[in-house]
């Protein structure tokens, strides 16, 4: 009868394999790159003419989205219900004061709907976490975005883009413009490129949004677009988080679309045959000049639908993960 | 005890005329061959000309239909299936390199059956190895190899093919 190691992170299997998607930080290069080629797989399948899966048939999967959210949410259901798997929606307010009770309470209630994975979005960072430690080994968790800390299936999304249209990570250069400060997206995206091994990782944004020694993460700090837009291969456009902003961090939208907003002119400086990137929706007018947005080396559309295959690719990574667990449980207790 | 190499040859000879005599038999029209990904795929592309089919062979993946999902989770080598045309109302001669369980002919009939309705499916296989799970049967099949229960067998290919007997220590 063996007990889980309890050194290994809660995102992972005692033999490394996914049980919960929380994080990029701290997964080995090997890992992610396993949910690249799945989500691979994914894509092409998606352009085919059967695009469901019985991956997932007879799993219930519960969106749970304590932030609103449109875009994210509708695909992960379509990413759950392409994997056959039931799809129960979940909004909840966060207007309660006792969020640690309740939040409890919730789960509680969903456990008793016997659930097999949760797709958690929440205002506080780590709340993902705290989920998880919570329903393992019996619920499954991703997280669709944490307070300020991490969007990893963004993140991947993101890879999974960039490995399509430019190949390997290793020759490139790729700079994340704009609200940095309150991007848990940038946060997540700088840890995955560092991992999968990209040559330069560069952030562009006015001080006040840039975090208090980001450069510790290993990137390289630039406050003006010219310079840091300099011969890159990848253009990450991030969106303004008007709702995050507490303070007057920026004078006016006006002016920080004509010192940080991607018009052609300041793509220019890139690389010829570089490619621009947005999570989305995108501020037209605000970080992005809409020629820029729909031209020839945008490919926003394809995150979208990157998205979806990579959030089918965790899903079942975590899933298979932590239904392996489950059995090993079961069979430790006939055994012992 | 059995070690080595089998020749795959003589085996692949006695499928083809098989399937041909079978095809002419049944009386199947314009049917359409689909290899299981990869011994399978391998063996369907040399049927596929010694039959001289007129329609484009096909390719299944049945990695996302497997039912050992827990146990082995996701390959993340997996390609698309890949069919030519529709299924719907064809005749449909499925290959594969080796049947043993029947477990991996049940997903690809689930797999195949989501892309449409066949007329009819014809399983034609290089080896049987006895072990059935399932009900599953092959209407062609090379030759029979009953395994000790350390052995395992593979094919390697496409170019050439050679099936090996390995022993486990």
């Amino acid at each position: 009868m063996s007990e889980a190691n309890t050194h290994c992170p809660l995102q992972l299997t005692p033999n490394g394999q996914l049980r919960h998607f929380l994080n990029t930080e701290g997964l080995p290069r090997e890992l992610l790159t396993e949910i690249l080629d799945t989500a691979d797989s994914f894509v092409d399948m998606s352009a085919q003419q059967v695009k469901k899966v019985p991956l997932l048939r007879g799993k219930t999967v519960v969106n749970l989205f304590f932030e609103a959210s449109t875009r994210t949410l509708s695909t992960f259901e379509l990413a759950a219900k392409r994997l056959s798997a039931d799809v129960l929606n979940l909004n909840i307010s966060t207007s309660s004061t006792k969020k640690g009770e309740t939040l409890k309470d919730t789960l509680m209630t969903l456990r008793a709907m016997h659930s097999d994975m949760f797709v958690v979005r929440h205002s506080d960072s780590g709340a993902a976490h705290f989920i998880a430690g919570q329903v393992t080994p019996d619920v499954a968790v991703i997280n669709a975005g944490d307070g300020r800390h991490a969007h990893p299936t963004q993140a991947m999304l993101d890879m999974l883009t960039i490995r399509r249209h430019k190949g390997a990570f290793e020759p490139l250069r790729v700079a994340i413009v704009g609200d940095i400060l309150h991007s848990r997206v940038a946060r997540s995206q700088i840890h995955a490129l560092r991992t999968l091994g990209a040559a330069e990782i560069r952030v562009i944004a006015p001080l006040t949004l840039l975090p208090h020694s980001i450069e510790s993460l290993g990137v390289k700090v630039f406050t003006d677009m010219a310079c840091g837009l300099r011969d890159v291969d990848v253009v990450i456009m991030l969106r303004l988080q008007k709702e995050r902003m507490q303070s007057a961090l920026l004078p006016s939208e006006a002016e920080f679309y004509k010192l940080y907003g991607l018009t052609r002119e300041k793509l220019a400086f890139a690389k010829p045959d570089a490619i621009v990137m947005h999570p989305g929706p995108i501020n037209r007018g605000v970080e992005i000049e809409s020629a820029v947005a729909d031209g020839e080396r945008s490919v926003i559309l394809d995150q979208v639908t990157n998205g979806i295959a990579v959030r089918m690719a965790v899903m079942s990574m975590a899933m298979s993960g932590q239904l392996a667990m489950q059995q090993q449980t079961g069979s430790d207790n006939h055994n012992g | 005890m059995l070690s080595g190499t089998l020749s795959v040859e003589a085996l692949l000879d006695r499928i083809s005329s098989e399937t041909r005599a079978q095809i002419a038999q049944r009386q199947l029209d314009n049917p359409l061959m689909i290899g299981i990904r990869t011994g399978g795929a391998w063996i369907a592309e040399r049927l596929h000309r010694e039959c001289g089919l007129e329609t484009p062979l096909g390719v299944l993946d049945i990695s996302f239909y497997r039912d050992d999902f827990t146990q082995v989770g996701l390959n993340p080598k997996v390609q698309p299936s890949q069919l030519p045309c529709p299924v719907e109302g064809r005749h449909i001669l499925l290959v594969d390199d080796v049947i043993m369980t029947g477990r991996t002919i049940r997903a690809a009939l689930n797999e195949l059956f989501d892309y449409g309705r066949p007329a009819s499916v014809m399983l034609i296989t290089l080896l049987d190895l006895q072990r059935r799970e399932l009900p599953i049967q092959a209407d062609v099949v090379g030759g029979t190899l009953v395994l000790g229960p350390d052995q395992s067998i593979k094919l390697s290919g496409p170019d050439p093919l050679i099936l090996t007997i390995r022993q486990r220590d």
